[in-house]
């Protein structure tokens, strides 16, 4: 019985947290169809990445090695492990749900004819095929994806929807393959990634945040949450639509594309809870959610909840805070 | 430039939504629609393009009839004409399917460039921009925050993760994905509601577009999330509210 191979990723010359995340994810899915699971790593110089892959419970590492994969190429990428999965002919492929994978996944899922089932949150077993789970609207409903018709299934796997620490230690042989890129067209120049500004702010560090939404309406309306963020000694963040807007600086960003912070209280205000939202945050001790919206996703992972107008609550909120912070 | 851009329409942002019947989709009935969010921003690309170095925008919709007000949205904007593929039942489709049939009608348009948003605020694939430059055979980036027209070929800035960035040269033809709020989104003028009116519009069915491929990825099943936690809804007016917060957080989290 073929098996499951999952693809992991560096980035600046780290593991992508979510590649351990992904494994843990195959392991699972391993033990639990009774398949092998086997790794694969593309880059140049990687002998010491698959060194430390080769360090858990796998029933292969595939060192993907070339020099045109020095550096992420979707021409490069997609070439390359389409020739690793024919050759290996894999029943699953996971990949962790990361912007490079979404770069180049659907393409690689296209060459044999399937689609990728994308950021996914969990699976469970229907007849001993898994059913995978999605967010659909926002993540205002969830929904079950099944694989149909034949060729291999590939999905991607959310951050923080499996536990890097569970992913299982043990000894894995190193198989090296040398992917034929000669005749693949190289098309996307990459330049060096940069980094816009500096960042001044580091939310990570925070003890407490209050993070603002769409649901504040106008950047004149900002203060209302300064002011407890004020109050309570907390940093002020964001979701991503207040710093498109200008409303409050990019480095207060809190999300997939902003900072991952897990703070001891977590204001989240007029925020709706939006999955690229919810991964840079739910890590917080305790969560907090203010919003109109009874069904806002936002509650869902929220330890305290008021549901209604911020315009009101979070004034009042502020002048409770400051009594019990002088009593 | 002859640019298309690929549009979809959604359910407003802060619809209440309920699964229907079949237990596979949402209750269409009482809701509105309107463009996907970053959809909105890859046509508002599109015009700015066209606006810098002259060419011609054409708006791509797949969607039921309904779509036809989300294209009219489009032109009014300043979209120079629209191809509507018209199919009711596209939710028996995957993401390949669907794209399937958008290469089908972009292929006799011979586009220099094809713009879409990073992904739908209903399905939330993200995928539908690389598919279809895959079945093109055109070269594609994700995520893109800038576009910058070369001779022959395109620059654009990428985003990555963590606040960092990357710029890439494609030579054209090629697929962008275009990030959510990159730039300020225009309103449309009386006049260019007006000239809607007049615009071009061709409907395409998939009977002209070839049949797409039976789904590979099959939705069976569509239910409110299950709670991650019990969150404990504090009740009464503002300050009653507020004030039970402040009590919760101190005594009973303790982290105040």
């Amino acid at each position: 019985m073929s098996g499951i191979l999952v693809i992991v990723e560096r980035t600046g010359g780290a593991w992508h947290r979510i590649s351990w995340e992904a494994l843990a994810a195959g392991q699972r899915l391993g033990d639990e169809v009774n398949r092998p699971v086997s790794a694969a790593l593309a880059g140049e110089d990687i002998d010491a990445a698959v060194a430390e892959l080769a360090q858990k419970r796998l029933a292969k590492v595939h060192a993907v090695r070339h020099a045109a994969l020095k550096e992420y190429t979707a021409d490069a990428f997609t070439a390359a492990y389409e020739q690793l999965i024919r050759q290996e002919n894999p029943s699953f492929i996971l990949f962790p749900h990361t912007y490079q994978v979404r770069d180049f996944a659907p393409k690689l899922a296209t060459r044999f004819n399937r689609a990728l089932i994308s950021d996914v949150t969990g699976y469970h077993l229907q007849q001993g095929s898994p059913v995978f789970v999605r967010q659909l609207f926002q993540g205002k409903l969830n929904a079950d994806f099944r694989a149909a018709g034949p060729g291999p299934c590939f999905v991607s796997i959310q951050a923080g929807a499996f536990r890097a620490d569970n992913a299982q230690a043990g000894t894995a042989p190193v198989e090296i393959f040398t992917p034929n890129l000669e005749k693949v067209a190289q098309r996307v120049i990459p330049e060096q990634p940069f980094r816009e500004t500096a960042r001044a702010v580091d939310l990570t560090a925070a003890e407490i945040i209050v993070s603002v939404g769409r649901g504040i309406k106008d950047k004149e309306n900002i203060p209302i949450v300064e002011q407890l963020a004020q109050a309570l000694g907390a940093e002020l963040a964001a979701s991503r639509p207040i710093c498109d807007n200008g409303w409050l600086p990019m480095e207060r960003q809190v999300g997939s594309s902003g900072q991952t912070v897990s703070p001891k209280v977590y204001f989240a205000i007029g925020i709706s809870g939006a999955i690229q939202h919810l991964v840079g945050m739910k890590g917080a001790k305790t969560i907090v959610a203010i919003n109109k919206d009874a069904n806002a996703p936002i509650f869902e992972i929220a330890d305290y909840g008021i549901v209604g107008d911020l315009f009101e609550i979070v004034p009042a909120l502020t002048e409770e805070v400051k009594k019990a912070k002088s009593s | 430039m002859k640019i298309i851009v690929a549009i979809k329409q959604v359910p407003v942002r802060d619809s209440q939504l309920r699964v229907d019947a079949s237990g596979r989709w949402i209750q269409e009935e009482d809701l509105s629609f309107e463009i996907n969010e970053p959809d909105a921003y890859a046509l508002e690309e599109a015009l700015q393009l066209k606006e810098k170095h002259g060419g011609e925008v054409v708006a791509l919709c797949a969607g039921p009839l309904r779509a036809a007000q989300t294209i009219r949205e489009a032109l009014a904007k300043g979209a120079d004409r629209a191809i509507h593929i018209e199919e009711e039942n596209l939710n028996a489709l995957d993401t390949l399917g669907v794209a399937h049939l958008l290469a089908a009608a972009v292929k006799t348009e011979n586009p220099d460039l094809i713009l879409t948003g990073l992904q739908s605020d209903d399905l939330g694939n993200g995928q539908t921009g690389v598919v279809l430059a895959e079945l093109l055979a055109m070269p594609s980036a994700t995520i893109i925050m800038d576009v910058e027209k070369l001779d022959g070929s395109i620059r654009v800035k990428r985003e990555l993760e963590n606040g960092w960035f990357q710029r890439l040269t494609l030579p054209l033809p090629a697929v962008l994905t275009i990030q959510s709020g990159i730039s300020k989104l225009r309103y449309a003028t009386l006049m260019g509601i007006k000239k809607a009116k007049t615009k071009e519009i061709k409907r395409l069915g998939a009977s002209d577009l070839g049949a797409p491929p039976q789904a590979t990825a099959v939705l069976e099943r569509l239910y409110l999330p299950e709670k991650l936690k019990q969150t404990q809804i504090l009740e009464g007016d503002a300050k009653t509210a507020a004030a039970k917060l402040v009590e919760k957080l101190k005594f009973e989290a303790r982290v105040l």
